[in-house]
């Protein structure tokens, strides 16, 4: 009897704490809607003589599910809206609305659904899934980083690079590059 | 010693006729592309054409000084005895209001693109990257350049119509030997 108590309140004490650095993505079960106030969907693409452009996408939706016995049967999936780029540049952004890019009056959402989520460490893990853009479809990988754990909200630090080509967005190569690198800021909110 | 690669003081050589017509081609073309470019609704296509007008206003650039040089270098041939006083001394005008057109037009296309805050690097036909010219990025300056190159190009076209007139009058009416001359240097006039 005493001892059942004392393991629960080992269990609280463990719950109640606030999640410093390192959380194991094995507590972090359960699900979870992106939340865009708090989550960035950044890119950046380096062009010939250095530099590059860069933006972000001001919104999208998604959800992150955590299996609590078996990480690998995860799911993140993401819907980006590209008419809500923004680079700094109103001319740079039109042209990424256009045909020439996004071409967001005829295909308004980029997709991404997940198919396999590797553990790489503790708190890494490797995504990989079906990434859908202008009617094309092309298998991606994202590394995904568990960056805190509190109170029902959790947060990813999700990193990848893209091939803008097999979504018939390579307009501007070699002048800009074909390797889109996203740096994405996930927080879910649980429920 | 005389070679038909060179002018002399009666024909122009093979050196001055090749760049002549090369120049002429890409110039005229250089305007056409110009114009169709910032009319497509393909934005994709207006920006592939934009960057080929660059290239080939580059290497219309590099034939221009070329051209110069070897303008300076040679022999002017003198215009027929026929040709009235008026035109002598107009010919020599239009032919350099000609060549400051040829010269100004790559050279404000190039500021243009250079000051423009979208940065986008020139890459001529994919092979080199072309510097920026030092002039400071401002969505002004790209205003003013724009508007600079717009009209020197339709301006530099006026004076390419007038020299075309002028070249078929001297074969049609005047029946004189100065657009053969421009043609082939066998055509030797005296
Ligand atoms: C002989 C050489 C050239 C000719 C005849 C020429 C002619 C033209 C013409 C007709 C236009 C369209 C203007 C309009 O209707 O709005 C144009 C636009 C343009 N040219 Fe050139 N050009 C030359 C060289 C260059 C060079 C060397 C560059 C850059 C390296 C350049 C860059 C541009 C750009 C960026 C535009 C688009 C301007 C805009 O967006 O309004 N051009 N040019
Ligand atoms: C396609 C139509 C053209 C025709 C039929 C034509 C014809 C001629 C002829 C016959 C001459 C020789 C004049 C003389 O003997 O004194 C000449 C000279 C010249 N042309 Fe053209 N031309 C054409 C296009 C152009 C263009 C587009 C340019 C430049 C933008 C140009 C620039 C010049 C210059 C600068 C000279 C003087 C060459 C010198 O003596 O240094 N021409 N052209």
């Amino acid at each position: 009897m005493y001892t059942r108590i004392l393991g629960f309140a080992a269990v609280a004490a463990c719950l109640a704490m606030p999640v410093s650095a390192a959380v194991a993505l094995g507590d972090a079960a359960g699900s979870y809607s992106i939340s865009p106030a708090s989550s960035s969907i950044r890119f950046s693409i380096g062009k010939v003589g250095g530099g590059g452009l860069s933006g972000a996408f001001a919104r999208f939706k998604g959800s992150i599910r955590i299996d609590n016995s078996d990480v690998g049967r995860s799911q993140v999936n993401f819907t980006i809206f590209p008419e809500s780029v923004g680079t700094g540049q109103g001319r740079i952004d039109a042209f990424l609305r256009s045909d020439a890019v996004f071409d967001a009056a005829n295909s308004p959402e980029i997709q991404f659904r997940s198919t396999s989520v590797t553990r790489t460490s503790d708190t890494t893990a490797l995504v990989s899934g079906r990434l859908t853009a202008r009617g094309k479809t092309s298998t991606e990988k994202f590394s995904a980083e568990l960056g805190g754990l509190k109170a029902g909200t959790i947060k990813f630090h999700v990193t990848g690079k893209v091939l803008r080509s097999r979504y018939g967005m390579d307009v501007g190569t070699p002048i800009y590059s074909n390797i889109v690198d996203f740096d994405m800021t996930l927080t879910g909110k649980r429920g | 010693m005389q070679t038909s690669i060179t002018n002399s003081t009666t024909r122009y050589g093979w050196g001055a006729i090749i760049l002549h017509w090369l120049i002429a081609l890409i110039f005229i073309g250089q305007f056409g592309l110009g114009f169709v470019m910032v009319r497509l609704t393909s934005q994709r296509t207006a920006f592939e054409l934009i960057q080929l007008h660059k290239s080939f206003g580059f290497m219309l650039l590099g034939l221009i000084i070329l051209r110069i040089a070897w303008r300076l270098g040679n022999a002017t041939p003198a215009l027929p005895h026929s040709v009235g006083t008026l035109e002598r001394r107009a010919a020599p005008l239009a032919h350099l209001a000609l060549y400051a057109f040829q010269l100004a037009l790559p050279l404000s296309g190039w500021a243009l693109v250079s000051v423009s805050m979208l940065e986008i690097p020139s890459l001529p036909f994919n092979l080199f990257i072309m510097p920026n010219l030092p002039l400071a990025e401002s969505d002004g300056a790209e205003s003013f350049w724009a508007a600079t190159h717009w009209y020197l190009a339709y301006a530099g076209m006026a004076i390419v119509a007038l020299h075309i007139a002028a070249a078929l009058r001297h074969h049609f009416q005047l029946r004189d030997g100065v657009l053969t001359r421009m043609i082939t240097p066998s055509s030797d006039q005296e």
